[in-house]
């Protein structure tokens, strides 16, 4: 079930320009603390991984942790020297990865 | 003996930040004149009772958890389904203008039914009569997701139901609904939402309980909520039986809470506690 990811994120920069990056992810983020109605604990399942690439260089990344609330919203701003694809990669507990790619370019 | 005394001024010092917080927001509020007849003279949507970050979650359309929703139902909007081989799109085109106003008016009346539907209702009398397609369960995602993508194609505008005509004795079994106290707490809906809207409950302000965000994503629920399923909670809440969702009791009071609401911005998908 994996869904398309929402980003947002300007689509051309001026060299050197500071730019905020929004994303967000649908995802239950199952703490592996609660239990359901019959008393079983319920399997984690959380994203535990989220990383950032430009053009093959990393911007940003983080782990992230079972506190963490359904649907995570991750905010960061990276400077744009060069035009180039953002890569962003989700990792699940189980492995999967929910990948997303964006395109910018420099204004002229 | 002085450290009690200190302990009691930042105590007393607490107390009166949180009181002028609390009237700070009151003042803040801003509503809409009610229609004629209406209990109140202003009415004011329930997105001015949260908390600043709750409204800048909602009002970011990237931020808001519910256009994930809106999202998925676009597609679905697109997806044949059923034995007639058809999509919502083959019968209604773009939602983006054909389904505009429509979220805002409902529930509407149904001339074959002899009775007023709501959005739910409509999207699988659709699925079922038009498309051959199994109808979505209430309190499905496939179907919450469809109500709240038709519903956010009227966002901003007004909420208009009619409540003339056929609808009136539906509107005044509402409006009954709405003043009967139900439950072991014995509270009617307008106990809280009419007597004491604005002052706390546990740790949230009880709003005027307005219908204009639903379904609306409930951060509790970390999901998106529709409008009987809350219904419902309240009932629980006052330890009442609940009505069944999309009832003939529960699509009364929608049509009596929605013209309670009328003339509010349609804010689906709103955020809420």
């Amino acid at each position: 079930m994996a869904e398309k990811p929402r980003l947002k994120l300007p689509k051309e920069a001026a060299k050197g320009e500071i730019i905020q990056i929004k994303t967000l992810v649908s995802h239950v983020m199952e703490s592996g603390q609660r239990k359901d109605a019959q008393g079983k604990p319920i399997p984690r399942k959380i994203i535990n991984k989220f990383t950032c690439e430009f053009n093959g260089k990393p911007v940003f990344s983080c782990t992230l942790e079972p506190a963490i609330s359904a649907n995570p919203y991750i905010q960061f701003d990276a400077r744009i020297d060069e035009a180039g694809t953002f890569k962003f990669a989700w990792t699940d507990d189980d492995g999967s990865v929910i990948t997303a790619e964006e395109k910018i370019s420099l204004k002229a | 003996m002085l450290s009690r005394c200190i302990g009691l001024a930042v105590a007393i010092a607490a107390a009166v930040s949180v009181a002028t917080c609390a009237s700070a927001q009151e003042a803040e509020r801003k509503g809409i004149p009610a229609p004629p007849g209406h209990v109140f003279k202003t009415i004011i949507s329930g997105y001015q009772f949260r908390s600043k970050e709750t409204r800048a979650l909602q009002d970011d359309d990237l931020e808001n958890p519910g256009f994930l929703a809106v999202e998925r139902a676009a597609d679905a909007w697109k997806k044949v389904e059923g034995s007639e081989g058809k999509s919502c799109m083959t019968c209604h085109g773009e939602a983006e203008t054909s389904m505009k106003g429509v979220g805002a008016a409902m529930p509407k009346w149904d001339d074959k039914l002899k009775k007023p539907v709501n959005l739910e209702q409509r999207i699988n009398i659709c699925r079922s009569e038009h498309m051959k397609a199994e109808p979505w369960k209430f309190k499905s995602r496939e179907l919450t997701d469809m109500t709240t993508f038709v519903r956010y194609q009227s966002h901003g505008m007004p909420v208009a139901v009619k409540t003339d005509g056929p609808m009136s004795p539906w509107f005044e079994r509402g409006k009954q609904t709405y003043y009967t106290r139900y439950g072991q707490l014995d509270l009617a809906c307008a106990s809280c939402h009419e007597r004491n809207n604005g002052k706390f409950m546990r740790a949230d302000f009880l709003s005027q309980g307005q219908t204009n965000g639903f379904p609306t994503y409930r951060l509790r629920d970390q999901r998106l909520v529709p409008l009987h399923e809350r219904f419902e909670g309240c009932m629980f809440d006052v330890r009442a039986e609940p009505f069944k969702p999309l009832s003939d009791e529960f699509l009364a009071l929608e049509l009596y809470v929605a013209w309670r609401g009328i003339g509010l911005p349609v804010e689906t998908p709103s955020v809420r506690n």
